[in-house]
């Protein structure tokens, strides 16, 4: 299988303090890759650094992108060989539209992707300043609007489902659906074109993308590996805290 | 009111604010020929640029003045409303004695004392009592002789119960870069009336501009008063004066680019006389390594005042200086006035969110510029939108 993403010991700094200490991570081809940990594991940080932002600093280690080393690129040439992210909490960008960043950050058509905001019931918010007094289920269809125009090869989801509400939930899973799988053949295709990283606390996603393999995060590294499912249930029910002592250690 | 000899003696007196220009370095422009039609005029796109438009279907009537003559002025009439020139309205109206120097001191500054010796021309714009003109009255300053001073004399009333939109926009031709614009404006509105004022200008990389601005606001009425400037400019400096009567307001929203070599000083003061006045300044400005000096002052004088002061400054380069001067200052305890200002660069977060986007990092910059920009100013005219937004997108903001 191919390597779509690999991470080699890396290591790196936020606010002076080391946050990512030997970060060790593989994401084949047409895979889903699920992230847990406990709050303030460094599952936020890991994903920043994927996308290059300049938050984060690397101080050792690689971020290896399809063959091609991008620890050192910049945010905006990560995002041209095809990275795409959802951010857990994205900053307000006064001033400009949200309908105006599609337009300019669309790979194909504009046009369709804005005549499709209705689905994402983004369809008012195009002429507003982008997360401006968003919400927090409205910041989660936006960045969806948004990876929607921009047609990732590779995306990152930091936490899709959290805040939003049970109603909501189907639109989200669906649209994350949509954005990993084909949509050639009939109706829902189980070809997927689109490989991610996925952090999740509670798996709903899950139930709308499947995943491939899982990876857990403690303290800025990652203890064990394994099927999404097993982690998840072993997660439920002993908690983080047996972590690394565990069976399922599986790197 | 001052006399001539003390008028005389103020054409050595320095400006409160902004650099010292040298009156002596210019010469006073000759008459300009007439305009008769302005779709043909050579300066049709000149004006085009700074909202001034050929087509006057939605407008209310044009006047242009070049140099030092009023070189034309349109055919429209309507109801209630009327312009002409400055100099035509002193002859037809007795002197204007009401309105004429009244609210200016000539001997202010050698700016005002230089336009009042000079009895500069100018246009004069007078809506009557309970008339609402419908589209904009334009008015196009433009100077096209280098060397030369351009004086101006405004006079805009707007009655009782009447209300206006102008449009103004001042340009320099490129061969007359180092020039000088003065400008002497005297806004009359009445009680329940409405003024929006809104100033598109584009000058030349020398030139120097000084406009002398007092207005005089009635009970209840609105004044908004709306200063574009994203072209590079020598010297501006600019602090327009309002006086409140009771629960009338005023809204100065200013927008300007400060390229490199460029000095601007803008600003501008309300007098929170009459009770219940309110007041909100509101400055956007962008410095690409030149000088630019936002300005805002407030006085309460009676109760029930309110007031807001906003400054914010974009700097992209280094070089250059920018400085935000909130003042407020008030004589009644029942009042309030507040003010905020940030000058800096732009959070890197929101350009590398764009950049995530595929953005690279130059057009995530124009981006959110453009956004700050554009979204600094509202109440613009309709008719005006569209110019300001199409001088945004072409704003030299790369490197
Ligand atoms: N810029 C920064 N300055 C200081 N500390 C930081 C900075 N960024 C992150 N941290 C710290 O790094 C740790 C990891 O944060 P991160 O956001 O990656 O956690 P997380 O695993 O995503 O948690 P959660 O599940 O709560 O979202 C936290 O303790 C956080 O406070
Ligand atoms: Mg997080």
């Amino acid at each position: 299988m191919t390597e779509m993403l690999k991470i080699v010991d890396l290591h790196a700094e936020a606010g002076e303090r080391e946050i990512l200490k030997g970060v060790n991570l593989t994401v084949n081809e047409g895979e889903t890759c699920v992230l847990f940990g406990p709050n303030g594991s460094g599952k936020s940080t890991l994903l920043a650094t994927i996308m290059g932002y300049s938050t984060v600093k690397v101080t050792s280690g690689s971020i290896v992108y399809k063959g091609t080393d991008i620890t050192d690129m910049t945010v905006d040439q990560r995002a041209k060989l095809g990275i795409g992210m959802m951010m857990q909490r994205p900053p307000n960008i006064f001033g400009v539209k949200l309908g105006d960043l599609i337009k300019t950050a669309a790979s194909e058509s504009a046009e369709s992707v804005l005549a499709d905001a209705d689905k994402f019931k983004m369809k008012n918010f195009l002429d507003r300043e982008i997360n401006v007094g968003f919400s927090g289920g409205e910041i989660k269809r936006s960045e969806l609007l948004q990876l929607t125009a921009q047609k990732p090869e590779f995306i990152l989801l930091d936490e899709p489902e959290s805040g939003v509400d049970l109603e909501n939930i189907d639109l989200i899973g669906n649209k994350v659906h949509d954005l990993l799988y084909d949509k050639k053949g009939c109706g829902r295709d189980i070809q997927r074109h689109v490989s991610s990283l996925v952090i999740t606390h509670t798996g709903q996603i899950l139930d709308y993308i499947g995943a491939d393999c899982a990876y857990v995060m403690k303290e800025g590294r990652i203890r064990c590996s394994g099927r999404p499912m097993d982690l998840l249930k072993e997660i439920k029910e002993n908690g983080y805290g047996e972590c690394g002592a565990c069976q399922i250690i599986n790197l | 009111m001052s006399d001539n000899q003390s008028v005389k003696e103020a054409l050595n007196k320095k400006g409160a604010y902004g650099k010292d220009l040298d009156l002596d370095h210019y010469e006073m422009a000759q008459d300009s020929d007439r305009i008769d039609d302005l779709q043909s005029s050579e300066f049709a796109k000149e004006m085009e640029n700074v909202g001034v438009v050929a087509d006057e279907q939605n407008r209310s009537g044009t006047i242009v003045m070049i140099n030092n003559s009023v070189s034309h002025c349109s055919a429209k009439k309507q109801e209630g409303l009327e312009f002409m020139s400055t100099r035509e309205a002193l002859e037809k109206y007795d002197g204007l004695k009401d309105y004429y120097w009244k609210i200016l001191d000539p001997a202010k500054d050698k700016y005002t004392a230089k336009g009042y010796l000079e009895e500069s021309d100018g246009y004069f714009v007078r809506v009557k009592s309970g008339y609402h003109i419908k589209t904009p009255v334009q008015t196009c300053m433009l100077m096209n002789s280098n060397r030369t001073i351009q004086n101006v004399h405004n006079i805009v009333i707007v009655e009782d119960g009447a209300s206006l939109e102008m449009i103004t926009g001042c340009s320099t031709s490129h061969h007359a870069d180092d020039a000088l614009h003065v400008g002497v404006s005297e806004i009359y509105v009445g009680d329940n009336a409405n003024l929006t004022f809104s100033m598109i200008h584009s000058w030349g990389k020398q030139t120097g501009v000084r406009p002398r601005t007092a207005c005089l606001v009635g009970k209840n009425s609105n004044y908004t008063n709306n200063y574009v400037l994203l072209n590079p400019v020598g010297s501006l400096q600019s602090f327009p004066v309002a006086t409140l009567a009771e629960n009338a307001s005023a809204t100065y929203n200013t927008m300007c680019i400060a390229h490199e070599n460029s000095d601007i000083d803008t600003g501008g003061m309300v007098n929170l006389n009459g009770k219940g006045a309110r007041a909100e300044i509101m400055s956007r400005s962008i410095s690409m390594g030149g000088n630019m000096c936002a300005r805002g002052r407030m006085v309460g004088n009676a109760p029930q005042v309110k007031g807001h002061l906003e400054c914010r400054s974009i700097v992209l380069k280094d070089g250059g200086s920018t400085v935000a001067i909130p003042e407020l200052e008030v004589h009644v305890a029942d009042v309030e006035l507040t003010h905020e200002a940030a000058v800096g660069k732009i959070a890197r977060d929101q350009i590398e969110y764009l950049m995530s986007r595929g953005l690279d990092e130059d057009q995530a910059v124009s981006m959110i510029v453009k956004g700050f920009l554009s979204g600094s100013i509202n109440g613009l005219p309709p008719a005006l939108q569209k110019e300001l937004d199409s001088a945004i997108e072409q704003a030299n903001l790369g490197d």
